[in-house]
């Protein structure tokens, strides 16, 4: 539907080379990379607001590589909202329409029911500084959305965001897209985000795309060392039962807070795993025995291997809790680690997977 | 908690001495003294008689109208075409970009009788305008905005440059992939939150055009502007006669100052509820 063929863009520090990326109808698709590695400018191209030194952009097969942005209707939420200041939110929110020649009263009462359905009409006359993170980005979702457009491109949405807010918006982003079908193109740093989100990833490094895939296909199947070590693919787990809230890997059976029936792996990053020499209470459901296999250096921090009877895991400590810890091969400790900071991998791709052939069903 | 602050706080005062500080105020104060002084000394020396005088002074009443009405159509005249210039040095990067900067600030720098002289060339009675329309522009008022446009308009110019890299280019961008044109985008975008800073620049324009002498006084000594009009009589009849005349004209000028000050302070607080 959209495809990027070989594109290639120098601007300033950045360098697109040979960028080939191709999405498809009413798609969630994760753009994944490093801050800095030029994700923005993917997005920019795709809008229409540069152009690219070499290559082309395709839209239902049709070359609009030099179609102007206000042509393209590819509506692009940038992570510092760009709300205009001298508007009121309401103006804001009606400006694309305005912009198609809408009359104002009509392109009003659009703007209105859109901001309902963003449930925030009642800062529909405040002025743009005077919002919160998490209102702007809504007021910015539905600037976006009012003009329907034909894909929405987000850079970077929740990333200023704090965790709580960042959570309902991911469900409200989640909501918006079954909802409408749209495509949606998800451009991010983090990979929990895109996991969450996105039925599709597609992984950037160093200014090129280096895989894309579902999300089994991309941490169990990365295509090189670097996609996996920027994925930060330690502790991927085989789940071979999952029984209410439990899932049984290698044998243990582990607290997992969003589990479901389809959860085929699950992926938990070494950071979270806690390291201690008695067990203690605390709000983490997951406490275990385990024994030191081994560790190595990683970056300034040391990876520690670790046995919880037939599971292996790694964990992320400080010299300082090495040397507390006095970790050595062989030595017992117990490993404490939250249900929550267990990702699921798999139910969350087969269940919009699903959400997807609908929708193409409903548009065909 | 109180004593963290407080040990701070003598560093601090360690750091800045006071002898250095005191420095500071003596030399600044002798630069503002500088430019106070004469100003202070003409407004006590002139009585108000004098300027009730020169209230009914017709020759100083026309040549103000005539300084005030071409400076601002040097203004205008230069805002339709300034105005755009100022947006393309903002936001387009394309080679020679430097050299027209340069080429803007030029007329800062060369000496204003010089670029009067260089104005003759082009407007004078042996230019090609001079010999179709019968002595071109000398003496004439249109003369006199050219020559005051000349000298003036890199201020309007680079004001509206830096209003615009103000605005962030995300905000424009947004609005084209909501489906703005670019002509829509900056009328509705960059100019909305442009204009106070580029209203300042038309002020300061305006001004620079008023207390204009070098360049007006090649292209046209009659009709003739305040202050070739202070410049003549203070030739002619001396200090006494040609004070009131220039202490209406520091007036007017303060007067516009002020005015920019208000447009800039404005700016100031749309800066703050930005921040």
């Amino acid at each position: 539907m959209l495809e990027l063929h070989s594109i290639t863009k120098s601007l300033g520090e950045f360098h697109l080379r040979d960028f080939t990326l191709s999405l498809r109808e009413g798609e969630y698709f994760s753009l994944l990379g490093p801050t800095g590695v030029g994700k923005t400018i993917v997005l920019e191209i795709i809008a229409g607001l540069l152009r690219p030194d070499e290559g082309s952009v395709h839209w239902h097969g049709r070359d609009v590589t030099s179609l102007p942005p206000e042509q393209r209707r590819f509506a692009l939420v940038y992570q510092d909202y760009a709300l205009f200041p001298h508007l009121s939110v309401l103006r804001n929110v009606a400006y694309g329409l305005r912009s198609r020649g809408i009359a104002s009263t009509d392109a009003c009462d659009k703007a209105r029911q859109m901001l309902k359905l963003l449930t925030i009409s009642h800062l529909v006359d405040r002025a743009p500084e005077t919002l919160s993170g998490g209102e702007k980005q809504r007021v910015a979702l539905a600037r976006a959305l009012v003009i329907e457009p034909r894909m929405l491109l987000l850079d970077e949405p929740l990333a200023a965001l704090d965790l709580n807010v960042r959570t309902r918006l991911r469900r409200l982003l989640r909501d918006i897209h079954q909802r409408t079908g749209m495509t949606v193109l998800h451009v991010t740093h983090d990979v929990e985000e895109a996991l969450s989100l996105g039925q599709r990833l597609g992984i950037m490094l160093d200014g090129q795309l280096q895989q894309t895939g579902t999300p089994d296909e991309v941490f169990l199947r990365p295509t090189d060392q670097r996609v996996a070590d920027f994925l930060g693919l330690r502790n991927v787990l085989p789940v071979e039962a999952v029984r209410n809230g439990f899932c049984v890997v290698a044998g243990v059976e582990v607290a997992v807070a969003m589990a479901s029936r389809s959860t085929r792996h699950l992926w938990i990053r070494p950071e979270e795993i806690l390291l201690s020499a008695e067990p203690f209470d605390s709000s983490a459901r997951n406490q275990f025995e385990c024994r030191v296999v081994d560790w190595e250096h990683s970056g300034s921090l040391l990876a520690v291997r670790i046995a919880v009877r037939e599971l292996l895991l790694t964990a992320i400590i400080t010299h300082t809790s090495f040397r507390e810890l006095a970790i050595a091969e062989g030595a017992d400790l117990y490993c404490t680690f939250k249900s929550s900071a267990l990702h699921c991998i798999g139910d969350e791709a087969s269940a919009s997977d699903g959400d997807a052939t609908r929708s193409t069903a409903r548009r065909g | 908690m109180l004593v963290a602050p407080l040990a701070r706080q003598s560093a601090h005062d360690r750091r800045r001495l006071p002898w250095f500080e005191l420095v500071l105020i003596l030399l600044g104060s002798v630069v503002v003294l500088f430019i106070v002084a004469p100003l202070i000394r003409i407004l006590l020396a002139t009585s108000f008689g004098e300027l009730g005088g020169a209230a009914r002074d017709e020759q100083l009443i026309e040549s103000i109208k005539l300084t005030l009405v071409c400076a601002a159509t040097a203004t205008l005249v230069c805002t339709v075409t300034g105005v755009p210039l100022g947006y393309l040095l903002a936001r387009k990067r394309f080679p020679g970009r430097a050299a027209l900067m340069a080429i803007v600030d030029l007329p800062i720098v060369i000496p204003h009788s010089a670029a009067g002289i260089a104005l003759l060339t082009v407007i004078g009675r042996q230019s090609l305008l001079g010999s179709v329309t019968d002595g071109g522009l000398v003496g004439t008022a249109a003369g006199i905005s050219v020559a005051m446009a000349f000298v003036s308009v890199p201020f309007l110019v680079n004001a509206s440059h830096s209003a615009f890299a103000a605005v962030p280019s995300r905000l424009e961008r947004a609005a084209r992939t909501l489906g703005a044109s670019p002509w829509r985008v900056f009328r509705t975008v960059s100019l909305p939150l442009a204009w106070r800073d580029i209203l300042g620049g038309m002020v300061m324009m305006w001004g620079r055009g008023i207390s204009e002498f070098g360049a007006v006084i090649i292209i046209a000594y009659h009709p003739m502007t305040t202050p070739i009009l202070v410049f003549e009589r203070f030739g002619d009849y001396g200090l006494a006669a040609s004070r009131s005349a220039a202490v209406v004209l520091i007036l007017i000028c303060v007067a516009i100052f002020i005015v920019l000050r208000i447009v800039a302070g404005w700016r100031g607080v749309r800066r703050r509820e930005d921040a």
